[in-house]
């Protein structure tokens, strides 16, 4: 390339040509070099986006070119962080391929299914598991022998005996438990109940679906399930109220005698109990209603809508699975009966137990927030790895001083308030609780969002039991297993 | 028991499946041996360069056996490997026709030509037998038409006088378009003329770079510029009404490096892009498709199953073939909306691999370099402009389709010169080769055997 424009600056300069054509050259020249110049960007970026861009682009389910795989690759692996086995596919004696699913209904959501569509990490590894990188030679022998090769494995974040746990924890009762390191963003375990048997679903299918059923088995509750937060709002009320007084927030002070009254309208604590005076950690400690009704509806409702918002609240969360987006709307001249309901978490605002323990994750985290993921790496059929995943930063949510409020105050909640059931001997943590009203004349939504050691966090953990009752008592517990399971190793 | 012919059958199944996935590899090593040689061309001397572009024949040659053996083991049918025979004896004729006539002829740009066509001929009957077929015979006759071009382009010395005329012709048939024309895609680019639809455009761009050249080489002075610019605008505003926004950006950007090439002054260059800018912006607002096209282009996504659909096709086909691509008739580029016009660059990058989709694309980009440097070859100011002018017209409409096609600018919907298919676009770029051979004919002349 350089010789060529060597010859054509040589023959320009040597010839005796008037000045005009001689500039006219010149000019093509400078166009040349433009054209070439947009030609090597445009060629950079085909290069950027098969090599950076690709993989996320063509796993989709638009890309019928995927299916065609099927026919030459058997669907890989999908295996716990320890090598468990969640997914495989079993070659029968006639050929005919069964997708097994050894733990039944455990992971049903997270793993997801490949036969009636694909969900879970089925469908997000859907690429992985059909791409084979066997050796060449191995793969073209079998080829011509007309065998199918054996697809990567997928090796996932996720802890069996901390899923194996929630889900015991959980029982019968319908609700969802989502468990992640905070400072990588691995999410270890993702429940939903009730749940269904991946290996029946061809069966089960019509039933399921049936509009007779509302038990919605199918729904991941963990990530699309919409919740009103309940107390565990007051974290972002909390937050708030520190950020419009930094200075001052530990002079508050609050008389409960078990029901607020403000204009024509009154806000309970839970059961009616007098907390007496409140400063506000112990408001906090105690979710006390009524100094949160108080302090709520006397915060700026522009800046808590800000807040909100950087608590990804009516935003995109970063995570590679479908859920449902949070909401929160208190409009602007919302009345006074909105703020505080709003302030104690019950209003309109909605949450997903996944978008809950994100927040947790951030405030543990320092306030930085880690995207979550649930596949580690991808290895061959031979176990040689072939693409790692590695933690990545989403963003600050607040700042680290911040958070070290919240945890302050979010120990003392564990220490000496409602969710003493993780007081532990074994590590500190630090949480919050919430006890959501959704219909009147029905239990309260049990939550539960906390995480351990307070100090050193590695654990965050989000529970909702769906008319559970209070969060201390029936959500907590199933924390306490998760913290116990995970310290006591 | 087993079937013996069943077995039979799976097993010349699986040794196909193999043969193609390693042929891939071999059509891709040719093809990047054949582009390297469309460079070093450049830096031998006479003997060598006639010795490089028997090579190139010959890698041509044998990239097209290969394919076409693929293309024939797949379907089984006899009639795939007489069109291969007619098409084989096609380029030779061609070559050593051309060879014959015009002995002075740039060869390198005559290998090209050939490549180029072959390229489509294999991706189009891989996609569409009949449209391939289709392409062929207008490839020939188009051939066999544009070979009086290059002694017209050097003998006739009226060329420089006819100004008006290729400029109201041009003004004329894109009228004739904007007013009549049939809708396709939203736009109105084809004229029918008994059973052929004919797309004036592609022939106007040619007459338009001559109108321009006659214009700009009589006078740089400030009256004759606004005269020219204006004459010039009014092309491109009839090409924005019939909404061929496309060639709208061609003749623009050609008009742009024209006037800068003739003036040399960079103060037309800013003045040009700073209107050209403020146009795009009215564009924009005024009309929905250009919207459109640019909402698709900026989020796809949101809209995959309408605005988004054809460029996200078009991205899972690159994507899915990455770089070798996953070899001919084991990808879906039918899934693509108009594959075999605008998109068929997509095609070869899914089948044949994004690496031999980007030799192409130095093959064209080469071909531009070649116009550039029989620019600088010639003295005469109005063959000067008009080598550039049409190197121009090349270059952004290879730009325009691949960046299109890539995701890397919006799709304006043209075509690949030689390689998708269309009859009026196949015919005006072997006219647009046809001139710059014969202005390389009259550089040879002046300059006698030095080159």
């Amino acid at each position: 390339m350089r010789r060529l424009w060597m010859q054509f600056k040589k023959k320009d300069a040597f010839r005796d040509a008037p000045a005009g054509r001689q500039n006219a050259d010149r000019s093509m020249l400078r166009l040349t070099y433009l054209v070439v110049a947009v030609f090597a960007v445009m060629i950079f970026y085909e290069g950027w986006f098969l090599t950076v861009r690709r993989e996320d682009t063509i796993n989709n389910s638009y890309n019928a070119r995927l299916d065609g795989f099927a026919e030459r690759v058997v669907r890989g692996k999908i295996v716990a962080g320890d090598g468990t086995v969640l997914a495989e596919t079993l070659i029968g004696e006639d050929g005919g391929e069964i997708r097994s699913y050894p733990y039944g209904s455990l992971f049903a959501h997270v793993v997801g299914y490949s036969t009636m569509g694909r969900t879970g990490l089925e469908d997000l590894a859907h690429f992985y598991l059909l791409s084979s990188h066997v050796n060449p030679i191995d793969h073209t022998l079998r080829e011509l022998m007309g065998e199918k090769n054996m697809g990567d494995t997928v090796v996932t974040t996720l802890d069996p005996a901390l899923q194996q746990t929630a889900s015991d924890a959980l029982g019968d009762r319908r609700g969802a438990v989502v468990v992640m390191e905070p400072d990588t963003g691995r999410v270890l375990a993702m429940v939903s109940k009730p749940g269904f048997d991946p290996n029946t679903l061809a069966d089960d299918w019509n039933s399921l679906i049936s509009p007779d059923n509302t038990s919605g088995q199918l729904l991941n509750r963990a990530a699309q399930g919409l919740y009103p937060p309940g107390s565990t709002f007051k974290t972002v009320i909390l937050l708030e109220y520190i950020r419009e007084h930094p200075e001052d927030y530990n002079n508050f002070q609050f008389e409960c005698d078990g029901c607020y009254e403000e204009g024509d309208y009154s806000i309970r604590c839970y059961h009616g109990n007098a907390h007496g005076t409140q400063d506000l950690k112990e408001a906090f400690a105690n979710s006390c209603n009524g100094a949160f009704a108080y302090l709520g509806s006397r915060l700026d409702a522009e800046k808590l809508a800000v807040t909100a918002k950087q608590l990804l609240f009516n935003s995109d969360i970063p995570v590679a699975l479908p859920y449902a987006g949070s909401a929160y709307v208190m409009e602007e001249g919302a009345g006074l009966w909105e703020k505080l309901q709003t302030s104690i978490g019950q209003g309109r605002t909605q949450i997903t137990p996944l978008h809950n323990a994100l927040l947790a994750a951030a405030v543990a985290n320092g306030g930085t927030l880690m995207k979550p993921y649930f596949i580690d790496h991808i290895e061959n059929v031979g176990g040689d790895r072939i693409r790692s995943f590695q933690p990545s930063v989403y963003g600050s949510l607040m700042t680290a001083g911040e958070a070290a409020v919240l945890t302050e105050m979010m120990t003392e909640v564990v220490e000496s308030g409602t969710a003493s059931a993780v007081k532990s001997g074994l590590y500190t943590a630090a949480a919050k609780t919430g006890s959501a009203e959704f219909e009147s004349g029905r239990d309260t939504h049990a939550w539960f969002i906390g995480f351990a050691p307070a100090e050193t966090p590695e654990l965050a953990v989000s529970v909702i039991v769906e008319e559970g009752g209070s969060g201390g008592a029936a959500a907590a517990p199933i924390a306490r297993k998760i913290f116990d399971t995970y310290f006591s190793r | 028991m087993i079937n013996l012919s069943e077995f039979n059958q799976n097993m010349i199944q699986n040794i196909l499946h193999v043969y193609v996935s390693w042929t891939r590899y071999l059509l891709f090593f040719i093809m990047a041996f054949y582009t390297y040689l469309n460079f070093r061309y450049f830096s031998v001397d006479e003997p060598g360069k006639k010795k490089i572009c028997g090579r190139q024949i010959r890698l041509m040659l044998l990239l097209h056996l290969l394919a076409y053996s693929v293309l024939c083991l797949n379907t089984l049918d006899p009639a795939v490997a007489a069109f291969y025979g007619l098409q084989a004896a096609f380029f030779l004729c061609f070559i050593y026709v051309y060879r014959a006539f015009y002995p002075q002829a740039s060869r390198l740009l005559v290998n090209n030509m050939c490549m180029l066509l072959c390229i489509s001929f294999i991706m189009l009957a891989r996609l569409n037998y009949e449209r391939a077929v289709r392409q062929f015979i207008i490839a020939a006759v188009s051939a066999a038409f544009s070979f009086i071009v290059p002694a017209i382009i050097d003998r006739a010395r009226f060329l420089r006088r006819l100004a008006w005329l290729y400029g109201s012709l041009g003004l004329l048939l894109l009228g004739a378009v904007c007013a009549a024309g049939s809708r396709s895609f939203g736009a109105q680019l084809s004229l029918d003329v008994g059973s052929f639809s004919v797309q004036p455009s592609e022939f106007v761009k040619i007459l338009y770079v001559f109108f321009i050249a006659a214009m700009l080489s009589r006078s740089t002075e400030f009256k004759h510029l606004v005269l020219t610019s204006a004459a010039a605008a009014l092309h491109v505003l009839i090409l924005v009404l019939s909404k061929d926004l496309g060639s709208a950006l061609i003749f623009f950007l050609a008009y742009l490096f024209m006037l800068y090439a003739a003036s040399s002054d960079l103060r037309w260059l800013g003045a040009g892009l700073l209107s050209g800018g403020l146009a795009a912006a009215a564009a924009y607002r005024l009309f929905s498709h250009v919207q459109n096209r640019v909402l698709a282009w900026r989020d796809p996504w949101s809209d995959i199953d309408n605005r988004g659909y054809q460029i996200t096709q078009s991205l899972f086909a690159i994507g899915t073939g990455s770089w070798f691509g996953l070899g001919l008739y084991e990808g879906m580029p039918w899934k693509i909306p108009v594959v075999e016009k605008d998109f068929i660059f997509a095609a070869i990058s899914e089948e044949m691999g994004a690496l031999f989709a980007l030799c192409v694309l130095l093959i064209c980009l080469g071909c531009f370099l070649q116009f550039v440097l029989i620019a600088g070859q010639i003295k005469d100011l109005f063959y000067k402009l008009i080598a550039f002018g049409l190197g121009t017209v090349y270059i952004v409409q290879v730009f325009l389709t691949v960046g299109g096609v890539i995701k890397f600018i919006p799709s304006t919907g043209v075509t690949l010169p030689f390689v998708s298919y269309g009859g009026s676009s196949v015919l005006s770029t072997f006219i647009l080769f046809g001139v710059i051979q014969g202005l390389y004919l009259k550089t040879r002349e002046t300059a006698g055997e030095t080159e």
